[in-house]
């Protein structure tokens, strides 16, 4: 897959795998702010999606954050290595996806990764 | 440091109790249990000495400074813990007769008394088991009482973001939904901002005050009255009691329903984590709802009434941590009028000296130079410039056998330390306590590092955290 | 006046001056004056040490501690070895607060850890928390801890203890769980109401073992309904009886709850108790409470510390599992104590004894003319009787001899049942001196 990463202001990042179908994970900025992770919260297949609501939170060991979806649609599958294996978050970031989402309808405003250097260089 | 279960030897074991002396039964097949239980086989001396090894590692308020802001561990006088071993409170059946426990029952009568006189309520109810259970009691008093005016539709509980975890956990659990309100940037309620969050929908307001910032919310009349006018109740989180006994009242400033603290302001010990007692307090109007069974008084007797058709209904077993009660009536009554006074006096008076002594070398964000029973520093400039960071320096104080400060609360402040050091401390341990603070500021600057590493005299050293809660170990076999 | 403040007047007025303040209400002048108090509190003056403990000794005078107690109903006496009670009065345990600074609290750490893995082994449950307040909000923790987002409905059976079922009631007020009571039947859930009960949308089953009525419940039978299904299947169990009676993990129970208060604490008017909770590795992240886990530090020594915090209210806030904070940790540790003292054999001894105690009571008081056993089923240490003429009556006679008889049962349908209970603390002449007493009452 070498389809470009679009990011969201909350350092989200989504690869289109096709027009109405996404991974979404987390930036490695937010990793490295959130420190390690203990722990993933992910939905269940089938459940819907929304631009800008949670759809997740990670935990750290004295924090959780929630995690929002760059896109609408429905779960189609979870990375379910992140939930023995939340370190794989920490390790690669832009692999370790959370979710792929399949019947996209909306999407909301997203960045180009160099606009989104551009963001966390601020 | 091994286990109990590493200790002692298969056939080891205690002559407790005696041989059987009627005829005995075995239970059923069906209902006999095949698991094998792993309990320790040890000695009664091997018991004593592990257990003495273990409170060696553990530091409690009887082995130094302990100020923990937002917690208030004050001194916890023994004469509370005696009077609780009297076997006339503590081997008395929950279920007695109500004749034969009026002891108990004027416990808690008494103890009424004094705290509604002390917060300016009209009724005391001692049933909740803590401070989050007693809120969680008190909101549903809220809902009960706009329920049963027929104003369903209130169902947002206002919360500073300032607050205790515990205010938004319990509006949660009660079945509000949480409105965060932004605090001001000198760490006050934002009036305005309150102003516009308050609506048909508002249940209630949560509030500790002083606030968790250590400051006295000047404007508590307007704060309070802004959400009666919209229709909702003001709730008081006792947390910070210890800075206002005979001063101020939440009674007095608009609070309709409070939950008090009696493990720390009222100086019953904490036990590693409870028992605590966290009684709640409410105005006329909201009496009928609390919760069931009441204490009352008839024909010269005290007695549970049972029967309440607005009540919230039970919120536990029995009635109330009731050996906390006594060790709080204990204290109320040793101090008496003056002494709860000389006591917030002074728990105001030891926080505002170590301010005063602290604030030219530390960057105490709010307050300009005064507080009340506690204040909170911030870290945020040492762990810019040296990576020192607010967790480095408290575990660098554990060097110094004292406890540090609350860390990282509340939210609003960066690299928070929350110094409460309460009235039961000296001059001489606050003036030495005060020097450690400075030495460990300059060590910051001359030897980060072995900040980073500390601390280095404890029995351990830090754990891994993170190792914890990835691959949790939570039972010995 | 008694004072714990050690400043004297001298030294607090230092310290203002030090603060560039001439008094202590300047200190207090940031407190706008129409919220101020114009006059002292309305409360006695303070005492010496000597005036109050004479005073709360008076107080504690007026309540009956009685020789002989046969009543148990959720609070039970039972022998409480001496090294309980001198253990767990350490000053350093307790007066710390939560472990927080984990360094310097591995004596509370462990000693919780320690609590933990003996409550996992007498339930055979995989995971306990810390602590909770009691018995009844252990259950009602568990009935919300079982919700998810297609169940919502809890069953608990009408032969719960019903101070637990009010408290449930309470807790899931003004949320979206429902509860309904499955129907009692010879003292016993009854199984064939409850299965008609279980559909798509129940959460959780909750029984009592031993029952209310003292009655063991068939709880391999309901394990079995429920057994490959996402219904959750809670236990509210005594922990006492666990050293005999199967662990709740034998039933097949996702979550097993119960009150600590026969595992050495006190009767204590109440309280505090312990709430006890264990859960499967499945459920782990859903229970509420405080949780120890072992790690190393970086030295690689062993070390205990707080975890999977991020449950809980002080991170999670409105999200959190529960909003629990302060919890009964100095009660879980003098269960620790207790079950350490008594050990595998110790525990089973109690156990064995209660129940034998309660069978020789029941045969003697079924010798008497008028009582008889209300319920036909097997029993622990707690059963239910007709009395042979009026309860109260009968109660007071008893009380007079010093005797806290069995407890009447509430409700039209219990009229003149008494609810009784023995330990192994009641000795078989107290048992034949109380029927002698019971026989002489015309």
């Amino acid at each position: 897959m070498s389809k470009e990463f679009l990011f969201t202001k909350t350092h989200e990042w989504v690869q289109f795998l096709d027009d109405t179908t996404a991974r979404i994970g987390i930036s490695d900025y937010a990793q490295s702010e959130l420190g390690d992770l203990v722990f993933i919260n992910l939905p269940e297949e089938g459940d819907e999606v929304i631009v800008g609501e949670s759809f997740a939170d990670v935990e750290s060991v004295k924090a959780v954050s929630n995690v929002y979806s760059p896109v609408t649609g429905t779960v189609k599958s979870i990375n379910k290595n992140l939930l023995d294996q939340p370190e794989l978050v920490n390790m690669d970031a832009m692999d370790a996806w959370f979710v792929e989402v399949e019947g996209i309808s909306d999407k909301g405003d997203l960045l180009s990764e160099e606009e989104y250097k551009k963001l966390i260089a601020e | 440091m091994k286990l109990i279960f590493e200790k002692g030897n298969i056939n080891r074991r205690l002559d407790l109790m005696p041989e059987c002396d009627v005829p005995v039964v075995d239970v059923d097949e069906r209902y006999k249990r095949k698991k094998e239980i792993r309990l320790p086989n040890v000695s009664e001396t091997e018991i004593s000495r592990h257990y003495t090894k273990l409170s060696k590692r553990t530091f409690g308020v009887n082995n130094g400074f302990y100020p923990l802001g937002s917690c208030t561990m004050k001194y916890n006088p023994k004469i509370n813990d005696e009077i609780a071993k009297l076997p006339g409170f503590s081997d008395v059946h929950p279920l007695q007769p109500e004749h034969t426990v009026q002891g108990c029952l004027e416990v808690y009568k008494l103890a009424e008394e004094y705290l509604c006189e002390i917060t300016g309520m009209d009724a005391m109810d001692f049933q909740p088991a803590a401070g989050a259970h007693g809120e969680f009691t008190g909101l549903k008093l809220i809902r009960a009482y706009h329920r049963d005016r027929n104003d369903t539709k209130r169902d947002k509980i206002i919360v500073p973001d300032s607050a205790h975890g515990t205010n938004p956990a319990s509006a949660a659990m009660a079945g509000f939904t949480v409105i965060n309100l932004p605090s001001t940037e000198e760490g006050f309620v934002d009036v305005d901002a309150l102003r516009k969050v308050v609506g048909e929908d508002t249940a209630g307001f949560m509030l500790t005050n002083p606030n968790t910032i250590g400051l006295f919310e000047e404007h508590i009349l307007e704060i309070t009255s802004i959400i009666h006018e919209a229709g909702g109740l003001n709730y008081y989180d006792g947390a910070n009691l210890n800075a206002i006994m005979g001063i101020a009242r939440p009674g007095d400033m608009g609070f309709d329903v409070v939950h008090l603290n009696l493990h720390k302001t009222f100086s019953t010990p904490h036990g590693g984590g409870g028992p605590g007692s966290g009684p709640v307090g409410c105005k006329m109007h909201l009496t009928q709802y609390l919760p069931t069974p009441r204490i009352a008084e008839k024909d010269g007797m005290l007695t549970f009434e049972e029967k309440n058709g607005k009540s919230i209904g039970r919120v536990k077993d029995f009635y109330g941590n009731f050996l906390v009660v006594v060790r709080a009536l204990t204290y109320m009554m040793t101090l008496g009028s003056e002494g709860l006074k000389n006591a917030s006096e002074n728990a105001v008076l030891n926080a505002n000296y170590m301010l005063h002594m602290l604030k030219d070398t530390f960057d105490i964000p709010f307050g300009k130079g005064r507080c009340m029973h506690e204040f909170v520093i911030s870290l945020e400039k040492l762990k810019k410039e040296k990576s020192v960071s607010a967790l480095d320096f408290a575990k660098s104080l554990l060097d110094y056998e004292i406890h540090p400060p609350t860390m990282y609360f509340p939210l609003i402040v960066h690299e928070a330390l929350m110094v409460e050091p309460t009235e039961t401390e000296t001059k001489e341990t606050l003036d030495e306590v005060i020097a450690i603070y400075k030495e460990l500021y300059d060590k910051a600057y001359t030897d980060p590092d072995s900040m980073h590493n500390s601390p280095a005299t404890t029995p351990v050293g830090r754990p891994d955290e993170v190792a914890a809660a990835r691959n949790p170990i939570l039972r010995f076999f | 006046m008694g004072t714990y403040v050690p400043n004297t007047t001298t030294e607090q007025q230092k310290m203002l001056n030090a603060i560039g303040l001439s008094t202590m209400d300047e200190l207090f002048d940031v407190i706008p004056n129409d919220v101020k108090l114009n006059a002292p509190l309305d409360i006695p003056k303070g005492m010496s040490e000597m005036e109050v403990s004479y005073k709360m000794k008076k107080i504690a005078g007026k309540n009956k501690v009685y020789d002989t107690i046969f009543r148990g109903c959720g609070a039970y006496r039972h022998y409480i070895p001496a090294i309980v009670k001198q253990v767990t009065s350490k000053e350093e345990f307790i007066t710390a607060y939560t472990p927080y600074q984990a360094e310097i609290s591995q004596g509370i750490l462990q000693s919780i850890f320690e609590y933990q893995t003996m409550i996992c082994e007498l339930t055979g449950m995989q995971v306990s928390n810390a602590s909770v307040y009691d018995g009844s909000t252990a259950a009602a923790e568990a009935v919300i801890m079982s919700k998810d987002r297609k169940r919502n409905k809890a069953l608990v059976s009408a032969s719960v203890n019903p101070m637990t079922i009010e408290t449930i009631r309470t807790y899931i007020a003004g949320t979206d769980i429902e509860m309904e009571i499955i129907p009692e039947k010879d003292g016993l859930t009854d199984i064939e109401s409850l299965k008609k009960m279980l559909g798509d949308d129940t959460a959780c089953v909750l029984i009592q073992q031993p029952n209310f009525y003292g009655l063991l419940e068939d709880g391999d039978t309901i394990g079995g309904i429920m057994a490959n299904t996402d219904i959750k299947y809670i236990m509210s169990c005594n922990p006492i009886s666990l050293g005999i009676l199967k662990a709740p993990a034998e039933y097949g129970v996702d979550i097993a709850v119960g009150e600590g208060q026969p595992l050495g604490i006190g009767l204590s008017f109440g309280g505090p108790y312990l709430g006890f909770m264990a859960t499967t590795d499945k459920l782990m992240r859903r229970l509420p409470g405080r949780i120890v886990g072992e790690t190393r530090d970086s030295k690689g020594r062993r070390a205990f510390v707080l975890t999977l915090q991020a449950r809980e209210q002080h991170i999670r806030r409105e999200k959190a599992s529960s909003n629990i904070c302060s919890n009964q940790a100095l009660c879980a540790m003098t269960a620790a104590v207790y079950l350490a003292a008594m050990g595998r054999e110790g525990l089973a001894q109690a156990a064995k004894l209660s129940m034998s105690k309660a069978h020789y009571l029941a045969e003697r008081l079924c010798e008497i003319d008028g009582y008889e056993l209300v319920y036909k089923g097997e029993f622990f240490n707690e059963f239910v009787t007709t009395v042979n003429t009026d309860a109260d009556r009968v109660l007071s006679v008893l009380s007079e001899h010093e005797i806290l008889g069995g407890y009447p049962l509430k409700g039209q349908k219990h009229k003149g049942h008494l609810l009784w209970c023995a330990t192994e603390v009641n000795t078989k002449e107290e048992i034949d001196t109380m029927i002698q007493i019971l026989k002489d009452i015309k």
